[in-house]
């Protein structure tokens, strides 16, 4: 796989499929049993604590369920690299904080508690933490799970923006076809750890491979079975005893 | 085979239990070793003490006031069969100094801030702030648990000594205010008989003692915790049994080395 400069690009497969196992690899908390992760020019797996330490500062995550703290106000978390990692003054830091909520929409929000947020928000919130740094590597864990509607389009249409805006490369780790579709460069497909399909987006839309075609159109059964592998129906009903 | 699965059972307990005591003997020297953010930024560190220790002032307090009294009734009663209710204020206070203040205010410090400390970081855990810290280059031993574990041992000896002082109050309030010893006497046996050094310092190194022990309890089950809410629970419960039989143990110890037959 690779993950070109200003791109956006997901990483696609069914649940069990392994992207969350790729997802903490490129960030450096799992080592891979084969092969490496190069992240501008380096081995991120190879990388001492400190050398790690220096490479996150240029990534960006999302969590899932945006991972905010929840003992901290909005502004609070967003700001919260920028007083770990910078000797910027309050009055600078405050600044910045206003324009990174600013540009999700939630400037409003700064004095709330995450408790206080909807879902979508939250999102929203841990977005503008994500890209407190301009980050040049933005890494995405189910960006769309449980939103509603309007929240999905809002945060995958942010996704995009704030990754042209910020000129970095961002990779989204999502099963959410529809949705990512629309705002990805290129998309990988994969199961149980191979990639099975990749393609850009009207490639994938066009592919006739079965895995891809279930998929895509949320079949039931096919390459991927609706059946957990176990053993024969009628013997744990007791039918053939 | 019975015997073979017991053995395989007793043998897969010890390794668990060999492998979880070094992951915590490492997870205490990395908190030792990442403490220079504990002092570094000292607001991180108020801010916990706060957390911890301001807000178990109340239980403290209370518990102190009611143990202090109850050793006002029990020591008057015990004291007036041997002609000596004079001493009540000996009695209370070398009690309270010297084992009931270090070894409740543990206790409730364990129930009341320990299980605390474990539930917040145990469901940081379980929705990714320490996973997301991590990804952020913050380090959360030096961010989440440095500060937490010197607000513990700073707040420890701080309510000990507070529950000892309204012990004392207690134990006044009942004996001189309400059964009518004598004030002067009270107060006077107090001063005679409580030496600094030998009960007052004992007791503060043991308070101290008992701070570590519950603090690094407390956040290593936090951090240790499965991130499921089974996993929590399951912390929070461990915590406050591990810390009070901790604190029970090495009351023991510390008892036999400092008051050795005298």
């Amino acid at each position: 796989m690779t993950f070109p400069k200003g791109k956006v690009i997901a990483v696609m497969g069914g649940s069990g499929c392994g992207k969350t196992t790729l997802f903490r690899i490129i960030g450096g908390a799992l080592k891979p049993t084969k092969g490496h992760v190069k992240i501008d020019g380096q081995v991120i797996h190879d990388l001492s604590q400190q050398g790690l330490y220096e490479m996150r500062r240029k990534m960006g995550v999302l969590f899932q369920f945006g991972a905010l703290f929840t003992d901290m106000s909005v502004f609070d978390n967003v700001a919260f690299q920028m007083r770990e990692h910078t000797d910027l003054p309050e009055e600078i830091i405050h600044d910045l904080v206003m324009m990174k909520l600013n540009a999700v929409g939630l400037r409003a929000t700064h004095g709330l508690m995450p408790a206080e947020l909807s879902g979508g928000m939250a999102r929203r919130v841990a977005l503008a933490r994500t890209v407190a740094l301009d980050p040049m590597l933005i890494l995405y864990d189910e960006p769309f799970a449980g939103l509603d509607p309007i929240s999905l389009s809002v945060v995958g249409n942010l996704i995009r923006k704030l990754n042209d805006a910020l000129g970095a490369t961002s990779v989204i780790v999502t099963h959410d076809v529809q949705e990512s579709m629309k705002i990805v460069d290129y998309n990988y497909f994969i199961d149980s750890g191979v990639i099975v399909a990749e393609g850009t987006p009207d490639e994938i839309l066009a592919s006739q491979k079965p895995y891809v075609r279930q998929f895509v159109n949320g079949e039931i059964d096919g390459p991927v079975p609706f059946h957990y592998p176990g053993g024969d129906y009628k013997n744990d009903l007791g039918v053939n005893a | 085979m019975p015997v073979v699965k017991t053995v395989r059972a007793i043998g897969h307990r010890t390794i668990d239990m060999v492998w979880r005591i070094g992951y915590a003997s490492r997870f205490f020297a990395l908190t030792l070793y990442y403490s220079g953010t504990s002092f570094r930024r000292f607001h991180l560190t108020a801010k916990e003490m706060f957390a911890s220790g301001v807000m178990s002032l109340i239980i403290i307090l209370v518990a102190g006031m009611f143990v202090g009294m109850v050793l006002g009734l029990q020591g008057y009663e015990t004291l007036k069969r041997y002609g000596s209710e004079s001493a009540l204020g000996s009695l209370v206070a070398l009690s309270l100094v010297r084992e009931l203040g270090p070894v409740l205010a543990a206790l409730l410090f364990a129930s009341r801030a320990g299980s605390a400390m474990t539930a917040e970081i145990g469901l940081m855990k379980a929705t990714e702030q320490i996973a997301a810290m991590e990804m952020m280059a913050v380090n959360p031993i030096a961010r989440v648990i440095g500060p937490r574990f010197w607000a513990g041992l700073i707040s420890m000896p701080l309510l000990s000594a507070m529950f000892s002082a309204m012990g004392v109050f207690g134990g006044y309030v009942v004996g001189v205010v309400v059964i009518g010893v004598d004030e002067g006497s009270f107060w006077s046996q107090m001063q005679s008989s409580v030496d600094f050094q030998h009960d007052v310092l004992n007791g503060v190194i043991k308070s101290f003692v008992f701070g570590v022990a519950v603090t690094a309890i407390a956040l290593f089950e936090g951090f240790d915790a499965p991130p499921t809410a089974e996993g929590v629970s399951g912390a929070t419960t461990r915590t406050v049994v591990e810390s009070s039989l901790a604190i029970l143990i090495l009351d023991f110890i510390l008892t036999a080395f400092m008051f050795r037959g005298d």
